[in-house]
């Protein structure tokens, strides 16, 4: 479960379990995270939990809300981001990931909704047929029909999500120190000319003629044939129907064109 | 143009790598223009039970309910306003059929699945869809996601809570709002659209869209669009080397040519030879 490590001065002073859908922030005693200090506003700010994903929205305090030393009116909250309000310091993290076993890996499930009967902080119990989140609230602040009136269908009720990571940074870890290469053209009208292979895909050849494209891939460049009755050579052999990966200085014959693969150093 | 010449459909289905087995299901009739794609979830192979039993019966009541006496006679409004009606009921069907299963047979308690179906005539197509599987359509060289996941991050991004951007690195990619199966009535979503010659149509499991950004589905279809079975297995590929975390699946229909429907005097004359 998400916590925040509340601080001042570098003293920790407690540790807040982010388990309810709305934990209030600022100086008046009724908040969840009560900060005595008068930098800090009566109600100040507020986390919204769903699931495994926190947010944290500035209540229009006088002093502000500060993320990671940006000012933030809304934000997403990522483990290890620091919010700062006045002269104290929340410290967020959010550890659930690492523990979802390989098996698990993000196995979709259905959630749904069940009546909002319980009387927590509640405002507005949405009707059965509303979506989640409810946009009928002020969008800044969907108290959201409280999600732990949500079930699933499956156990566990929560599953642990998988560490996600965004799919290209997933792809550019799969390919550590992954090398770049080039071709360089030697016949034709473009002779001399080099085009690096920076993309995952690049086409080679005339459109409607003979066309083959080239993929970027963790394991290496690998070309393929894609449009034309003639297939494209590779070291004057003729390529298959399947992909063929492509060495250092291979010489590429395509359209009556050849070009030359190679590595950069 | 018959149906059947005027639509390429190229379909893939792969477990990715790293699920043991493969919970998606896919099926097309093209000579009707019908293809159906479901991602199926619940323990054991209840998950492939559900997707299997909602591919088959749908493509197979759609199959049922379009054919030319129950089409006859009717306008192309008329026509349109029939498939949803068809469709919406087929997935009714079924869904009965996966519930009613699920409650029987311990093994399957609790299987669901998400489901995305089109139907293509008289140059247009219906969609139904349920869940995160989506529908893209690439048109000269735009792609545009065409249906709205029934997911928990989707009303959250309707909602303001959360940007598209950061939706990616969220923790809640995975919660579905609405599924095949899963309970007595299920509603699904159904759209009409207008469809041109040269569109590109992509059906897919979240394995590939949860693996490889739009752009990167966009750069492939644009790249390898005159070969239409090797962008299906690059796209594949692509999320497998992305990591492959979820099973894959891909159906792509090229729009070759129209397919307009004649109607009309002479065309009643031309059906009698």
């Amino acid at each position: 479960m998400a916590k925040l490590i509340l601080s001042v001065d570098g003293t920790v002073l407690k540790e807040i379990s982010l388990n309810k859908e709305r934990t209030t922030l600022g100086r008046k005693p009724h908040n969840d995270i009560q900060v005595d200090n008068l930098a800090v506003s009566g109600e100040h700010a507020a986390i919204i939990t769903i699931l495994n994903d926190s947010f944290i929205e500035d209540l229009n305090s006088t002093n502000g809300t500060l993320v990671n030393g940006k000012p933030i009116k809304k934000h997403f909250l990522q483990n290890n981001d620091v919010i700062e309000v006045g002269k104290h310091k929340l410290k967020y993290f959010n550890d659930a990931p690492v523990q979802a076993s390989e098996q698990d890996f993000e196995k979709t499930m259905i959630i749904r909704k069940a009546p909002a009967q319980s009387a927590m902080s509640n405002p507005a119990p949405a009707p059965v047929s509303a979506p989640i989140v409810t946009p009928a609230a002020s969008p800044a602040a969907p108290h959201a029909a409280s999600m732990a009136d949500t079930q699933t269908n499956m156990k566990p009720l929560v599953m642990p999500a998988a560490p996600v990571a965004p799919a290209a940074q997933v792809a550019a870890m799969g390919q550590p120190g992954a090398k770049e290469a080039a071709i360089q053209v030697l016949s034709g009208a473009a002779a001399g000319r080099s085009l690096d292979l920076t993309k995952n895909l690049t086409t080679i050849g005339k459109p409607g003629v003979q066309v083959a494209v080239i993929t970027r891939r963790p394991n290496g460049f690998f070309i393929t044939h894609v449009e034309g009755a003639n297939f494209p050579t590779i070291n004057g052999k003729q390529l298959g129907g399947q992909a063929q990966q492509l060495a250092d200085h291979d010489l590429i014959e395509i359209a009556g064109v050849k070009m030359e693969f190679f590595y950069k150093p | 143009m018959a149906i059947i010449n005027a639509l390429q459909i190229v379909s893939v289905t792969d477990p990715g790598r790293v699920r043991g087995h493969n919970e998606d299901c896919v099926e097309s009739r093209p000579e009707i223009g019908i293809v159906v794609l479901a991602d199926g979830m619940g323990g054991y192979n209840a998950g492939e039970v559900a997707s299997g039993m909602a591919t088959s019966l749908i493509a197979a009541g759609l199959a049922n309910g379009w054919v030319k006496p129950l089409l006859k006679g009717k306008n192309r409004e008329q026509v349109s306003a029939y498939s949803q009606e068809l469709l919406k009921a087929e997935v009714a069907k079924a869904n009965h059929a996966i519930f009613e299963a699920s409650q029987k047979d311990p093994q399957c308690a609790g299987m669901g699945t998400t489901l995305v179906a089109c139907l293509f005539y008289d140059n247009f197509l219906t969609v139904g869809h349920i869940g995160d599987s989506r529908l893209y359509r690439m048109r000269q060289d735009a792609l545009e996601q065409v249906t709205r996941d029934h997911s928990l991050l989707q009303e959250q991004i309707d909602s303001g809570l959360i940007s598209k951007e950061d939706a990616r690195s969220s923790h809640n990619k995975n919660l579905v709002t609405r599924a095949v199966g899963i309970d007595p009535e299920v509603e699904t979503e159904v759209n009409s659209y207008e469809v041109l010659e040269g569109d590109i149509y992509l059906l897919c499991s979240d394995g590939l869209n949860d693996m490889i950004e739009d752009e990167e589905i966009q750069m492939t279809l644009i790249a390898l669009r005159s070969n239409l079975d090797l962008t299906a297995q690059q796209l594949v590929q692509a999320a497998n080397d992305a990591g492959g975390r979820d099973n894959i699946s891909v159906m792509l229909i090229k729009v070759v040519s129209g397919f307009g429907v004649e109607r009309g005097f002479w065309a009643r004359v031309k059906s009698w030879f």
